[in-house]
């Protein structure tokens, strides 16, 4: 797998710092598969970053805990070996492990805000991992860990030292992560996911940051994800995941523009490519508009303003767009930009504080909840979280019928559109009678899209609704949505963070940010030519690819 | 598009994750068979022994246990203790089950009605809640009993009026983190009425701590009708009850201390079996217990 010739020459002038043979990790019984990973083999080289791809359950975390000896008490390594620093972890005793972990190994997680301690302050935290070392005396720690900061390009760092996690934002807690997992120095570091909880944008700088320290300091990294932009913006070479095996292990170029392994190629297809190219729909020349927002704005407020605590957070500030029937405009911005609070205004799951939103000639913005209850089925929404989203409580039939049973729909009739459109929306008709944790994620996708067409809607609200899923089944969702509007010439407003899905479904793009629309137009100006500073700032920080025009959707 | 079938075949419910944690847990085990075993003596054994709960028999007097057909032995008028033991059992046992349904039901309307609503119906309410639990519980029951007529039926309505707050609190905290899940969002985005998103919707995903709850209040329920009917303003005999078996037993605690010690095993067995089972059941309702 491993193409030799060019590796042996690679080989011999550079050592492998770890070097992994024959993982076996064991899943507990009744499981979908008896091994987490199964006999996999990989060597990571001294000053490399390797990146290991795969999607959810591809055994890539489980691969990364077991280096640092981390696993849960229900997985256990059955066989092989991880050699590291002379020693084999796999056989190396909890103190022996403790000793080399934050000093020859150390790890940076996920979801920096539950990896921080709440209670400590950054710089407590970074001098608490030299302490549990013996590292030097507390004065030098101070130093230390204030260089540190200094290190990960953080502002103000004698400030930030006495700072609690709390008044960071997600990026800046990201640093302090990485700051913390340098304070000793390792030779390697383990980066599982560390970008995916953050913003494009954030994304952009913390990887950035990764590839500089590591040039810097000739250390090794290992690098967890799932997204293959980010593998081309960072990764030397890459290894594919997929069911607990190494599909496909080599240089980054190779993996990536000439990948042999059918997976890996399906993968790497699945990926969405930022399209400069319009959406060309059927239905183009008709204009008529169903959708109209003018002005809407949505003010949060908290705390007490007796008690003069009251914080306000313009969410939605005077946001105004058209939507032409079976149209799709896509609503994009990074987290806290209101593109989700425009959402649920829409569709009156909050109400909003000003303007108007005109549906079909109506102002649904002002209705009462009861005046507005027999709009409710033209307009429907698809959540983000298909996990979330479905009740666990409920069977499959349930949560499609209940609507429609509750609008006056007989239920045999409920019951017959139901198991229609399961079989519409690549379901089989059976899953009427059972429950959603019976099902993965994309399947359970399927059935919120289900849900949300039983009343045959005129417009549908998208909100991340591909943003949870993986790849591959990311790439068939949007496929079906596209179908879905093409056959029943719905309208669609599709919320997304991620602007390479925006571009694939979208007409029209809204760029949100800080409550306002700040620029608006089709895929073509937006990706090829954006107006606004923002926009520009956002596509440049898209991992992995420009824009290319003209690039088949 | 390829039909997708389900990932995994539906298992039954005795192969559960939650079934098999419940088994793990020896003591629970020991409650439920314990449990079992009383519930079935004091619906059949009155029918199988040769005696009746208000026979006298003046010449049998403080039989001591295990004399003749008296198994155990016999209370200064002259009844069978074993046959009272078991007549009390069925009120003690059935006091406490009605008592914890009415304020398992008295606490999960108002706990999910508040934590639903959330607000000022919510902050009433539960300071309505914090008003009762605000009363100390022995001394409401007491003077609400010297007051009513103390039959069973008013045994249970006072005993369940003092001990639903507990599950209102419980089933409140819980409606509260459900409320903000999406599924919820989503009954309202399909046009579902708030009662139907309440009951049918949130209810049926916070039935785990309920039935836990409800499992400790039936232990504390018959501890209370126990204690009430002690001093003498519970359960009136002739009809016998476990409490007032030991109210009548404590003038003759040197002579007789049978008449006391056989009704006071009962109510610690009862007690304590229906605590085992609420804890074996809270460790295998509990998702966030991370053990297989």
């Amino acid at each position: 797998m491993i193409s030799a010739s060019a590796n042996s020459v690679a080989a011999k002038t550079r050592e492998a710092v770890l070097s992994v043979r024959d993982l076996t990790v064991s899943l507990p019984a009744g499981m979908e598969r008896p091994y987490a990973v199964e006999s996999i083999s990989f060597d990571l080289v001294h000053g490399q970053i390797l990146c290991i791809i795969g999607e959810s359950g591809s055994g890539k975390s489980v691969t990364a805990n077991a280096v640092m000896g981390l696993l849960p008490r229900a997985i256990r390594v059955v066989s092989g070996s991880i050699r590291c620093d002379g020693s084999d972890l796999v056989k190396a005793s909890p103190e022996a492990l403790r000793s080399l972990r934050g000093r020859v190994v150390s790890m940076i997680f996920q979801d920096p805000l539950s990896a921080l301690n709440p209670l400590m302050t950054v710089g407590d935290q970074i001098t608490e991992v030299m302490l549990a070392h013996d590292e030097g005396t507390a004065e030098s720690r101070r130093a230390r860990a204030i260089e540190l900061l200094k290190e990960v390009g953080l502002p103000d760092p004698t400030l930030m030292y006495h700072q609690y996690p709390f008044r960071l934002s997600g990026g800046q807690r990201q640093r302090v992560m990485i700051a913390m997992a340098l304070a000793l120095e390792p030779s390697i570091l383990i980066a599982d996911e560390p970008t995916t909880a953050l913003d494009v944008t954030t994304q952009a700088q913390i990887l950035k940051l990764i590839r500089d320290i590591q040039r810097r300091k000739g250390m090794s990294v290992m690098f967890i994800t799932h997204d293959f932009g980010v593998v081309a913006e960072i990764a030397d070479s890459v290894i594919v995941m997929e069911k607990g095996h190494i599909v496909e292990q080599g240089s980054a170029q190779q993996v990536l523009k000439s990948p042999s392994h059918p997976y890996t190629r399906r993968l790497i297809a699945a990926v969405p490519r930022l399209t400069g190219e319009d959406r060309s729909l059927p239905h183009a020349d008709d204009r008529e508009t169903i959708l109209k927002v003018e002005n809407l704005t949505k003010v949060y407020r908290s705390g007490s303003r007796f008690f003069g605590t009251e914080r306000v957070v313009k969410a939605v500030q005077g946001v105004s767009f058209d939507l032409a029937r079976g149209r799709t405009l896509g609503v994009v911005g990074e987290s806290g930009s209101g593109k989700s609070s425009l959402g649920r205004l829409l569709i009156k799951l909050m109400n909003s504080d000003g303007g108007r939103i005109l549906f079909d000639g109506q102002d649904i913005a002002t209705l009462t909840e009861d005046a507005f209850r027999p709009v409710r089925p033209k307009i429907q929404m698809i959540f983000q979280d298909p996990f979330a989203s479905l009740n666990p409580r409920s069977t499959i039939g349930h949560i499609l019928t209940v609507g429609p049973v509750s609008h006056g729909v007989p239920y045999e009739q409920a019951r017959k559109d139901a198991q229609r459109l399961l079989e519409h929306v690549g379901l089989d008709a059976g899953a009427f009678g059972r429950y959603p944790h019976e099902f993965s994620g994309g399947q359970r996708q399927r059935v919120g899209i289900a849900r949300a067409l039983m009343f045959k809607p005129q417009l549908l609200i998208a909100d991340e609704a591909v943003s949870a899923l993986d790849v591959s089944i990311q790439a068939q969702i949007l496929r079906l949505l596209d179908q879905i509007q093409r056959e029943t010439g719905v309208s669609m407003i599709f919320i997304t963070h991620d602007l390479r899905v925006a571009s694939q479904i979208c007409d029209e793009i809204a760029v949100m940010q800080r409550g306002r629309i700040v620029e608006q137009g089709p895929p073509s100006q937006i990706f090829l030519n954006p107006q606004s500073d923002y926009t520009r700032e956002l596509v440049a920080a898209i991992p992995g690819e420009r824009p290319e025009p003209g690039h088949p959707a | 598009m390829t039909a997708l079938a389900a990932t995994s075949a539906p298992s039954a419910w005795w192969q559960s994750r939650g079934v098999r944690r419940f088994m793990r847990h020896r003591l629970a085990i020991v409650g439920l068979v314990m449990i079992a075993a009383l519930t079935l003596a004091c619906v059949l054994g009155p029918y199988l022994l040769p005696y009746d709960a208000l026979y006298i028999d003046l010449r049998a007097r403080f039989s001591p246990p295990l004399t003749g057909s008296h198994y155990l032995g016999t209370d200064p008028l002259g009844r069978d203790l074993a046959a009272r033991l078991l007549i009390a059992g069925r009120i003690s046992l059935l006091v406490g089950f009605f008592a914890m349904l009415l304020s398992t039901l008295i606490g999960t309307v108002i706990g999910v009605v508040a934590g639903y609503w959330g607000g000022w119906i919510g902050a009433a309410l539960m300071r309505f809640v914090d008003a009762f639990l605000s009363f100390p519980s022995i001394f409401l029951l007491l003077a609400l009993a010297a007051l009513l007529e103390p039959n069973p039926l008013m045994i249970t309505l006072i005993i369940a009026l003092t001990s639903w707050m507990e599950v209102a609190r419980i089933v409140e905290a819980e409606v509260r983190s459900l409320r903000e899940r999406d599924f919820v969002l989503a009954g309202r985005m399909l046009g579902l009425r708030s009662m139907h998103i309440m009951f049918r919707e949130i209810l049926p995903n916070a039935v785990g701590p309920i039935i836990v709850a409800a499992t400790l209040t039936v232990a504390r329920a018959i501890l209370l009708e126990a204690y009430i009917s002690f001093l003498g303003y519970g359960i009136q005999p002739p009809l016998p009850s476990w409490g007032n078996m030991l109210n009548g037993a404590q003038q003759y605690l040197a002579s007789a201390p049978w008449l006391a010690i056989i009704p006071g095993i009962a109510i610690t067995m009862a007690v304590t079996s229906f605590n085992f089972i609420g804890d074996g059941l809270r460790d295998a309702l509990d998702v966030r217990s991370d053990h297989f």
